[in-house]
């Protein structure tokens, strides 16, 4: 059986294990015990699968569905397969986590949740392998609308519902974009497979109107500036495990489908698309890392940070353009393998601290941070996968965000040999933004840990709280060891990115004749890094230093209430708030936000202190085209009479243009 | 990796280890006289340090096993981070597993794991030392990192010991990039060391202090560690600031004659360095906290303009 036949039949799997979900809608154990489960089973198939496709050639199926004359392609090639394997690597962890997650109070009945929960993981799954634009967009469009019922689930709640609607309308209008771009892509032939698309010649003007629709269309699922809006709202709305996957996998489909249609279908390179990916990525980068610190609720807070994240992969996709643009073959490779690493990294921790808040969120039914603290005592699991989640999202080492970080520096770096010298002035300046940004994510995560998990409770239910249940647990351990391997094992997992460098870029990061212990990308002279030696020297030296303290003095300790200079009467509420937190980033880069409040006058009797921090794209973009469209639909309801004899008359009116015109 | 290297390697880390609280010392020696005080021995923190290990570790009830690990978490960083800098000699085993970007890597973990700490017993000191080191921590993060991406431009290669073996063995000059940088290090090491003007390691006034705040509840054992490491962290910045800006003197690996003759080389050009630092110390006031941002601030500014200036002018 050819790779794309089994990758095929696993999505085929998940499309019936959501179909059972309707055979007893409202069991919950049914949906838990049995479907999940087996979609998590199905998840870790397809990633064996991707896995073996991507060392193999490219596999093609025809499907006999669709439209008359209008077949699916489908074809499984190294970028898909990696993709593929990640969504069956997340995929499977989340459907563990979620068999011990979602409950039978949730708004929608559990089948039904179930149905979607199977049929997105399928139609992103599908998107990832359709070969014609037809194909894709209904997988595309599938997976918009499964996920939107899926964020829609709790819909009792008017700010769920008007979440969804926004994220549906962003999705349609990246919808439409995507559609038009493969208009641009076919170039009038009218032949829709990629295969086609592939082999035409576009004139530059058209590849240029089809990247930047890409470009959008992608930039909108991913939530690249100005179209990030939905994010921080979709996010929050949708259960734990759901915004776990929409934000590790769907967000990638989108960097998939950008990739695909700028690397693979358009063909040819033109820097300056690089430039502008890497300006609209950093922008969306330092912004979404810069909202992040002030949030105050777990899951927005996440969801800005994944703003930040795809916003680094954007530059990183851009810098890839960039050299290639320029014909650097082995610096295109280097940026390409820094940008999907950062893919397959940001899915594993970001979707690890999504369950980590879902956990959170079931134990307290508390999703404000200002409410939360000290939960390390209470849910000692939770908390210590989360820790590794924060420290790989930090950046730091020797986990998983440290490596990709690093590899897109190193990029930067080697960079100053461009041929373009405005290009070059503005390298420095897109290195420190990237240094900034993930200097700013230690803060926001120390924010984020610290308060969720660490300090005393802010409330009293919290002594309530409870650690996750087995299945939770396992979800959690899964993604937990995956972080760790990926950043432990970089070689391994550039071995699997080397496929499509050397598709794309017709090279690989060299490591020819060198230890496996080292990642030296270009020469081990100008920089090489060992995790796993590191980390080894790191805990050897930490072990030695816990041992010798033993060996030569004693481990007494005794406990009595905290010293905090003397001050006996200490409260919970002493501690910082998220608000408190976040406040030197607000300070520091007030221009960014739109602040609104007011302070109490000194005699007041009982102040009040009211301040509302605002995203400015709402008054910048937003409100303007909404605006300008409620004008345009102010001119067309003058035709809106409401009589049927008058639509009549329109309908006469337009057959009697339309005959004179064609005739 | 041969053994000549490893032990090489071995004696630096056991070097920086004994000497970083000589140079604590030392630079408040310096302070005291320059202040006109009697100044305490130069051997005074190592008296600290043992008397902390002697004392029995006094610890809050919800303190986690987070905050029980994290002294030796942050110890073994940077002492590790000390292995990385070349401090006597190039070319040792660690600096192939770990570059520049690595080092900074590293401090930031350190930075990271010292603010959860602070976070931890959940008083509002070490919330407020925690949130003001990380305002600090982003700032001068990013400053570093561009200071060292300007050496790593001029020698080609983000490994320190290519780094300081290129700059170590090209004429003297003075070359504006360099100069840049050097300005902006010197800013982001008074801040990372809990110096004035950003913090005083002298004070545990509520209203200044930053990096005190958070080793607030830490006594015992505990606070012997964190004592240590803060010293470490000193002598790595002071190591670190030498190499790039002093890299003279500096042996290549294995090279045993050349490592016992860089030794005094290094304890003079860290008494220097250490009298500067005091003088620098003594010469500037504390400044409040919202200022500090500013001053970071144009750390950042100076050392992204070091690159581009590099960039232009090739020098």
């Amino acid at each position: 059986m050819s790779p794309i036949d089994a990758s095929l039949l696993a999505i085929g799997a998940w499309i019936a294990i959501g179909g059972c979900g309707l055979m007893a809608p409202r069991s919950a154990a049914l949906a838990c015990r049995a479907l999940y489960p087996a979609g998590a089973a199905v998840g870790l198939l397809l990633a064996a699968v991707a896995l073996y496709a991507l060392f193999h050639d490219p596999s093609a199926r025809v499907l006999a569905l669709g439209l008359p004359d209008l077949p699916f392609h489908a074809r499984l090639d190294a970028l898909s397969a990696f993709f593929l394997l990640l969504l069956g690597g997340v995929g499977a962890g989340v459907s563990v986590f979620a068999a011990g997650y979602l409950r039978a109070d949730q708004g929608s009945p559990p089948g039904l949740i179930a149905l979607c929960y199977h049929l997105f993981l399928a139609s992103m799954a599908l998107v990832l392998v359709a070969d014609d634009a037809y194909f894709f967009m209904v997988a595309w469009e599938t997976m918009a609308l499964s996920s939107f019922f899926l964020v829609t689930s709790d819909h009792r709640h008017a700010e769920i519902r008007r979440a969804g609607y926004l994220y549906l309308l962003i999705a349609h209008i990246g919808a439409i974009s995507i559609l038009l771009c493969f208009g641009a892509l076919q170039a009038g032939t009218g032949n829709y497979t990629f295969e086609g698309m592939r082999a035409l010649q576009l004139p530059p003007g058209w590849a240029t109107v089809a990247f930047v629709l890409a470009l959008a269309g992608f930039g909108a699922k991913a939530g690249i500036l100005p179209l990030h809006v939905w994010l921080p709202e979709a996010h929050p709305a949708a259960p734990s495990p759901v915004s776990a996957l929409m934000s590790a996998v769907m967000l990638k489909t989108a960097v998939y489908g950008m990739s695909r249609v700028t690397l693979d279908l358009i063909g040819f390179p033109v820097w300056w698309w690089g430039v502008i990916a890497l300006a609209v990525g950093l922008a969306s980068a330092l912004f979404g890392i810069i909202f992040a610190a002030v949030q105050t609720d777990m899951k927005r807070l996440l969801a800005y940070s994944s703003i930040e994240n795809i916003g680094l992969i954007v530059a990183g996709f851009g810098l890839t353009l960039l050299f290639r643009g320029f014909g650097m073959g082995t610096l295109a490779a280097l940026a390409l393998t820094a940008t999907l690493y950062h893919c397959l990294n940001h899915a594993f921790f970001k979707s690890l601290l999504f369950l980590a808040t879902g956990s959170v969120l079931h134990a307290t039914s508390e999703r404000n941070l200002g409410r939360l603290g000290g939960l390390i005592h209470r849910m000692p699991w939770v908390a210590w996968c989360a820790l590794i989640g924060t420290v790989a999202i930090a950046g730091l080492p020797p986990l998983n965000g440290f490596v990709s970080e690093w590899l897109l520096l190193q990029a930067f770096l080697f960079t100053p040999s461009l041929p373009q010298g405005y290009v070059n002035m503005l390298v420095p300046v897109a290195a420190a933004a990237v240094a900034l940004t993930a200097a700013l994510s230690g803060y926001v995560m120390v924010k984020f840990y610290g308060i969720v998990f660490l300090g005393r409770p802010r409330d009293e239910a919290l002594a309530q709280a409870h650690d996750a249940g087995p299945w939770e647990k396992t979800g959690l351990a899964w993604l937990v060891a995956v972080c760790i391997a990926l950043g432990l094992l970089p070689r391994a997992v550039i071995g699997l990115i080397e496929p499509i460098t050397r598709q794309f870029t017709g090279y690989v990061i060299s490591d020819e004749g060198r230890s496996w212990l080292f990642l030296a990308p270009i020469e081990p002279e100008r920089a090489s890094y060992s995790p796993l030696l590191f980390f080894a020297v790191a805990s050897l030296v930490i072990v030695a230093a816990w041992l010798a303290v033993r060996a030569f003095y004693h481990g007494r300790a005794r406990r009595t209430a905290p010293w905090d200079c003397g001050f006996p009467w200490q409260d919970a509420r002493m501690q910082d708030t998220a608000e408190g937190f976040g406040q030197p980033v607000k300070v520091v880069f007030q221009p960014a936000f739109r602040i609104e409040g007011e302070a109490p006058s000194p005699r007041d009797r009982r102040p009040r202190y009211r301040e509302i921090v605002e995203d400015r794209f709402w008054y910048w973009f937003y409100l303007p085209v909404a605006r300008l469209v409620e004008r345009l639909t102010a001119l067309v309801t003058v035709l809106q009479r409401g009589r049927i004899s008058v639509y009549l008359m329109y309908s006469f009116a337009t057959l009697l243009v339309l005959l004179f015109f064609v005739r | 990796m041969n053994l000549a290297d490893a032990a090489a390697q071995f004696t630096e880390l056991l070097l920086a280890l004994l000497l970083a609280p000589l140079l604590t010392g030392w630079v408040n020696q310096c302070r005291s006289w320059l202040q006109n005080r009697s100044a305490p021995g130069l051997l005074q923190p190592y008296r600290v340090l043992a008397k902390l290990f002697e004392k029995e570790v006094v610890l809050a009830h919800n303190a986690s096993p987070l905050f029980r690990a994290a002294p030796y978490l942050i110890f073994g960083c940077l002492a590790l981070s000390a292995a990385i800098v070349p401090t006597l000699a190039t070319g040792l085993p660690l600096n192939a597993a770990a570059d520049a970007i690595a080092l900074v890597g590293l401090l930031a973990v350190a930075r990271f794991f010292i603010a959860l700490a602070g976070m931890d017993i959940g008083t509002a000191f070490g919330t407020l030392g925690a949130r003001r080191e990380m305002l600090v921590g982003f700032l001068a993060e990013p400053a570093l990192l561009m200071v060292l991406f300007t050496a790593s431009l001029i020698s080609q290669s983000s490994s320190l010991s290519t780094i300081v073996d290129v700059l170590g063995h090209r004429e003297f000059a003075i070359y504006p990039s360099m100069a840049f940088a050097g300005v902006a290090f010197t800013i982001v090491s008074l801040a990372e060391n809990a110096r004035i003007p950003v913090d005083n390691p002298a004070t545990h006034l509520e209203l200044t202090m930053i990096h005190e705040a958070m080793i607030l509840e830490y006594s015992g054992r505990h606070l012997a560690m964190m004592e240590w490491a803060s010293s470490l962290k000193l002598f790595v910045y002071s190591c670190m600031g030498l190499a790039l800006f002093f890299p003279f003197g500096i042996a290549r690996g294995g090279d045993w004659l050349g490592i016992v003759l860089a030794l005094p080389v290094l304890v003079a050009k860290l008494a220097v360095g250490g009298a500067a630092l005091a003088l620098i110390e003594i010469l500037s006031a504390k400044m409040r906290i919202f200022r500090a941002p500013e001053f970071l601030g144009t750390a950042f500014l100076l050392a992204v303009l070091a690159m581009l200036v590099h960039v232009l002018l090739e020098a």
